[in-house]
């Protein structure tokens, strides 16, 4: 059946590329719907414009938007990539039955339904004055990210080589030197990983920011939910656009600083 | 560690208790909330529907993501790494564009009925969105990465030897399919079926848009109890209906495959 040339396996190979092109044709709609020279949503017949790019790029709304979604992903992020990395290595170092009873609670952003944890920062979120702001926001997408961190980080330590460690103290270097010149570095990969992915997380988190942002938080994707809904705007279709190239870009660094081959399976940190 | 596991405790464990209990304590104690599970028919519709949808998406993702895999364990070069870049691309591309993408194909002046019309398949416009089929096609084509996962992991580790081996001793492609490669690929079938079925469950935004409110789920049915009727405590009842299904779910699934595994590559 791993024969080459048979009947079978070039059906079979002809069908999962039909897959492929089911999954990744459709979401390139986008590009010709955000280039119509008309006003409401159509192919393109003939002439392109970029008229709803230019709509979409000096408008105070639009824009706002995407400059509150990175500022809330870059802030995200950074968050959850320094508490996850540090709590990682914390795990990573006193790994017992405990560590992992806790890294299964801290898990559970991952776990539960979005819908879920919506709720809970939704009552929290009013109780603490959070709502609709910045802080709150973050707040909840760092600890929505902080998982994926986790994940990353620890599977780089899995890698890390215990003896460098052993090493480093025994020439004489105190455990702060040893972690920023020794385990940090070669764990480099994880935290860029983890960090990217937090990033992205965030930048086209919708469920949670419909109930905790309304009026003065308008993140690019629930402004997008919202024009979705309305169905009648081009601009969404440009905006759409904008999202998905911001997600490839974040991806490629991710690829060019994590240096390494993505989802070879067998690795240990399972898709990349 | 310790400051993030508070923060985690604080402001999500905490507060996620806290909706579970509501279930039980709004607007008043007592199991009211659950007894709406018996009396009021559309509470159990729409789990119904829920459970109906997932099903099938699990069904035609499992199926489309079984054939991905097994072509790219058994592809080398090129070929295989485009199918990889390209299933890491749909894999990330936001639910959001997706839905969109759906809504303008599938819409009644949206391509697919243009072209449908156009070449005289269709007499007049045929209603893809706003309904079931809307919503199956946005989820299978939303899980069919995830299906790949599990069990593009699970195809990787099998040994080809065995069936070489089959072959060698006279069964057909088909037989040693059938009788050696399946059954090798169960625990990936299984821990696929359990993970797409298990995001299905409390999936929100593919429904939400591409049903138009004509295919109520689990997810939009709590999202429109908290931000219309602001009935917390039946909210809250489906909420713990839906984290014990996951859960007991993950449980089994953590028999077959190690969780942290899936999650890693989406949210």
């Amino acid at each position: 059946m791993t024969n080459v040339n048979s009947l079978g396996w070039k059906i079979l190979r002809g069908f999962a590329w039909a897959g492929l092109a089911f999954l990744v044709l459709p979401m390139l709609i986008a590009v010709p719907v955000s280039l119509t020279p008309k006003r409401y949503l159509s192919m393109p017949t003939g002439e392109v414009s970029f008229h709803h790019y230019i709509n979409l790029f000096s408008s105070t709304e639009w824009m706002s938007s995407i400059g509150q979604s990175t500022i809330i992903a870059g802030f995200s992020a950074l968050i959850a990539t320094v508490l996850g990395t540090l709590c990682a290595i914390g795990l990573w170092r006193i790994s017992s039955k405990a560590s992992e009873v806790i890294r299964g609670i801290l898990l559970l952003p991952l776990i539960i339904p979005p819908i879920i944890s919506a709720m809970a920062f939704y009552r929290i979120w009013v109780k603490l004055g959070l709502l609709d702001s910045y802080s709150g926001m973050i707040i909840a997408h760092a600890i929505l990210a902080v998982p994926m961190v986790l994940i990353t980080v620890s599977a780089s330590l899995a890698n890390f080589d215990l003896r460098l460690e052993q090493a480093s103290c025994n020439l004489g270097a105190s455990i702060g030197t040893t972690l920023l010149r020794v385990v940090l570095p070669s764990i480099k990969p994880g935290i860029w990983a983890g960090a990217i992915f937090a990033f992205i997380l965030s930048w086209d988190e919708i469920v949670v920011a419909l109930f905790i942002a309304k009026f003065r938080i308008m993140t690019l994707p629930r402004r997008m939910w919202d024009g979705i809904r309305e169905n009648t705007d081009p601009t969404v279709a440009a905006s759409a656009v904008v999202l998905v190239l911001v997600t490839i870009i974040a991806l490629t660094i991710y690829t060019i600083m994590t240096n390494h081959v993505r989802l070879h399976g067998a690795d240990n940190t399972g898709k990349e | 560690m310790a400051p993030l596991f508070c923060l985690i405790i604080v402001l999500y464990a905490w507060p996620v208790i806290n909706i579970l209990w509501l279930g039980f304590s709004d607007p008043e104690l007592g199991v009211q909330n659950y007894k709406l599970l018996f009396t009021k028919s559309s509470l159990v519709k729409i789990l119904w529907t829920t459970i109906r949808v997932c099903f099938i998406t699990t069904l035609f993702s499992v199926v489309i993501g079984y054939l991905i895999a097994y072509a790219m364990v058994h592809l080398v070069g090129r070929e295989r790494n485009w199918m990889l870049t390209l299933l890491l691309i749909s894999f990330w591309v936001s639910v959001l564009v997706r839905a969109f993408s759906w809504l303008t194909l599938l819409g009644r002046n949206g391509l697919v009925n243009a072209v449908l019309l156009g070449s005289g398949l269709a007499e007049e416009p045929i209603s893809m969105i706003r309904n079931e089929f809307g919503v199956l096609i946005g989820m299978v084509h939303y899980m069919v990465p995830y299906a790949v996962l599990p069990l593009f992991a699970n195809m990787q580790g099998i040994d080809h030897r065995v069936m070489d081996a089959s072959r060698s001793l006279g069964a057909g492609p088909l037989l040693t399919f059938v009788r050696i490669y399946l059954p090798l690929t169960k625990p990936g079938v299984i821990a696929s079926s359990l993970l797409v079925f298990i995001i299905s469950l409390g999936f929100y935004v593919t429904p939400a848009l591409l049903g138009g409110g004509r295919v109520l789920m689990v997810a939009e049915y709590v999202s429109v109890q908290i931000l219309v009727t602001v009935q917390w405590g039946v909210a809250a009842m489906l909420a713990t209906l839906l984290l014990s299904g996951v859960l007991a779910l993950l449980y089994i699934m953590s028999r077959f495959m190690r969780i942290s595994e899936v999650f890693v590559a989406r949210p």
